[in-house]
């Protein structure tokens, strides 16, 4: 190699490098609207693509903690939109598929990362038959994940279910 | 030597044409997750105005007009000095600019704005109104805001808007008898008013209650047609809708676009402030502290309490709606410690441009807000729904940047 071709190669090295450099460290003066979408999630731990917890169950049916009772929910407004008062029916039935009439049910809720809870006070106001119950009074008023918890007790039986949503906004 | 020379230019100029490209041939980058939200909040999502069940006569076009008028007529007060306007002043943006308004006496609360409030199932800082027009009555009668009462007001109607009240509301009954309709009467804190009101029959009562009530869905009906204009920062969402990214960074700065990012993320403003009003119009706990000297504050707690028991909410005679019409109050949360002092936000539209800030103007500046989210100080009741931030001066600068392009273009 000749000295020649050294410099060249010296140079072009020591050019990309304060390139890189310059650019890394000159990052915070551009701010975050020269990084990547994928790098941005990476520095921003609230960006709102990563409160889609991964492993939740949002499925709309679900067994009760026990497994004393299966439940599923239907929601007036789909998909939920957020700060919209609405009402769902809920569907009760025994493990093994018969429809539970005349059961007392709470309903109660939140957003575990935020540590509150609803912002209304949703009730069971009519026993629809056939173990429909309408759910009257629930409105979710922010993005993200939120809890819908029923205490259901039905002969002389308590169980309880959470169901999962992700609340978009 | 001039190779030396030759070399270090080269390297600078290719370090500078870096650079310049780095900064201006890259429009901003959005995630889609992010564009949705931008989306939310753009006054183009706003939905069409929701009618209120409890006022029949809310979009009635002769009631808005004769609310207006009603909004800005000084005589309906104790002293013929104060109107609704004196506080909500449209020259700056429907408030008065002060910590704690000024009427009759002394308010312990700051004026709210009033653009966009059709939107809103709550009204007040702590909500203990369900609706503008249940809203409009309670100022009237306050001892330090209007400071009179709804017979003084009734009869001032047929003085001067008989035509015009009569035209929508139907016949104005006769309150000329002073025997039958002394003044002042109210079923208010002044034991004279109360006293009166007391002795008057129930029937009597009642006509006069009915033309009050019809003067707040008046003035309802005019509010029902305040809102926010657009703004820059609608401009620059459409111009990101469109694909136009281009265009959109010519509309706001760069500093501007990092508070408009942080806003929606790491600063988690939008858990709150969010929708095309800017405000998810339930309450919160901000640990907003405590004013010397003003008495006890519980917010929600007490305001839930009151819409409960309210002469004029969506269940009262007074209501136009049905039973099933106010699932807004029926299914109201009315305990529990995180309704303690828990307020509205107020929309962020037009923000800059009305310090200062929060239920009793507790801070003079934009700085000052964003301080506050930034440490998140203890509540002084109940605990404060913020989580400390550490953020950096430039990025708080950076938020305050973003809120002044929430001021309607005008
Ligand atoms: C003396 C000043 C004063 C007068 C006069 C006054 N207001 Fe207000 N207004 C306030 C204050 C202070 C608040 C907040 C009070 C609270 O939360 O306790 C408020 C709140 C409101 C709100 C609630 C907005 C929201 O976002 O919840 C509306 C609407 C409103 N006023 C309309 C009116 C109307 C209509 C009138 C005339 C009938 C009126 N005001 C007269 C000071 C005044
Ligand atoms: C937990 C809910 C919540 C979050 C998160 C939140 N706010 Fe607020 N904001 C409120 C409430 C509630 C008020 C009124 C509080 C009061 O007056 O006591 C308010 C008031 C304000 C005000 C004053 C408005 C006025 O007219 O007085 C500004 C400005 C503001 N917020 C900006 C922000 C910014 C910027 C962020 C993000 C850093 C943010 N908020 C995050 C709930 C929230
Ligand atoms: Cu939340």
């Amino acid at each position: 190699m000749n000295s020649q071709t050294k410099t060249i190669v010296i140079t072009t090295v020591v050019t990309v490098i304060v390139l890189v450099a310059g650019f890394i460290l000159l990052m915070p003066v551009f701010g975050p609207r020269f990084m990547h979408p994928i790098m941005s999630q990476f520095m921003d731990g609230n960006s709102p693509s990563s409160v889609t917890a991964s492993d939740l169950d949002t499925s709309a049916e679900r067994l009760t903690n026990n497994g004393a009772f299966k439940v599923s929910f239907k929601s007036e407004l789909d998909p939920i939109t957020l700060g919209s008062m609405h009402s769902w029916v809920l569907h009760v039935e025994t493990a093994d598929g018969q429809p539970v009439e005349g059961a007392t049910i709470l309903v109660d809720g939140g957003m575990p990362e935020h540590g509150h809870g609803l912002p209304t006070a949703p009730q069971v106001t009519q026993d629809l038959g056939n173990g429909d119950y309408l759910v009257e009074g629930l409105k979710f008023q922010m993005g993200g994940w939120w809890e819908v918890k029923f205490n259901i007790t039905a002969d002389g039986t308590e169980d309880n279910v959470t169901f999962n949503l992700i609340v978009g906004g | 030597m001039t190779k030396r020379y030759l070399i270090l230019t080269g390297i600078l100029l290719t370090l500078s044409a870096g650079i310049l490209f780095g900064c201006s041939a890259q429009p901003t980058a959005w995630t889609d997750a992010e564009v949705e939200i931008l989306q939310s909040l753009w006054i183009g999502s706003l939905p069409g105005l929701p009618t209120d069940p409890s006022n029949q006569y809310g979009d009635n076009p002769q009631a808005a007009a004769l609310g207006e008028k009603l909004f800005f007529d000084t005589r309906f007060s104790s002293n013929g000095e104060v109107a609704c306007a004196t506080c909500h002043d449209p020259e700056k943006n429907f408030q008065d600019g002060l910590p704690r308004a000024q009427g009759v006496g002394t308010t312990n609360r700051r004026a709210m704005p009033i653009a966009g409030t059709a939107y809103s199932p709550w009204m007040f800082w702590d909500g203990r109104k369900d609706s503008q027009w249940a809203q409009a009555l309670g100022p009237l009668e306050s001892a330090v805001e209007h400071g009179g009462t709804r017979t003084q007001y009734v009869k001032l109607i047929g003085a001067n808007y008989k035509d015009e009240y009569e035209a929508v509301f139907g016949a104005l009954p006769d309150f000329s008898d002073a025997s039958r309709f002394p003044e002042p009467a109210a079923p208010v804190s002044d034991e004279a008013a109360a006293a009166n009101w007391e002795a008057m029959t129930a029937e009597d009562r009642e006509a006069v209650t009915r033309v009050y009530v019809n003067m707040g869905k008046a003035i309802a009906a005019y509010e029902r047609t305040i809102m926010p204009g657009e703004s820059r920062f609608d401009q620059y969402v459409e111009s990101v809708l469109a694909n136009d990214g281009a265009t959109a960074d010519t509309i706001l700065s760069d500093d501007e676009i990092a508070g408009l990012k942080l806003f929606i993320g790491a600063a988690n403003c939008t858990r709150c402030h969010n929708g095309a009003l800017f405000t998810d119009n339930d309450f919160h706990n901000t640990g907003v502290p405590v004013i010397e000297n003003l008495p006890e504050d519980t917010g929600r707690a007490l305001g839930a309490q009151q819409a409960l028991a309210d002469e004029f909410n969506c269940l009262s005679v007074y209501s136009d709606a049905a039973p099933e019409d106010c699932s807004e109050l029926k299914f109201m949360l009315t305990e529990g410690e995180a309704l303690e002092r828990a307020y509205k936000p107020p929309s962020l539209r037009d923000v800059a441009q009305r310090a200062p800030y929060m239920h009793a103007g507790q801070f003079t500046t934009l700085q000052g807000v964003l301080s506050h989210y930034n440490e998140a100080p203890a509540a002084p009741m109940g605990h404060t729904e913020l989580e400390l931030l550490h953020l950096s001066e430039v990025q708080l600068n950076q938020i305050i940047a973003f809120l002044e392009t929430l001021s309607s273009i005008k």
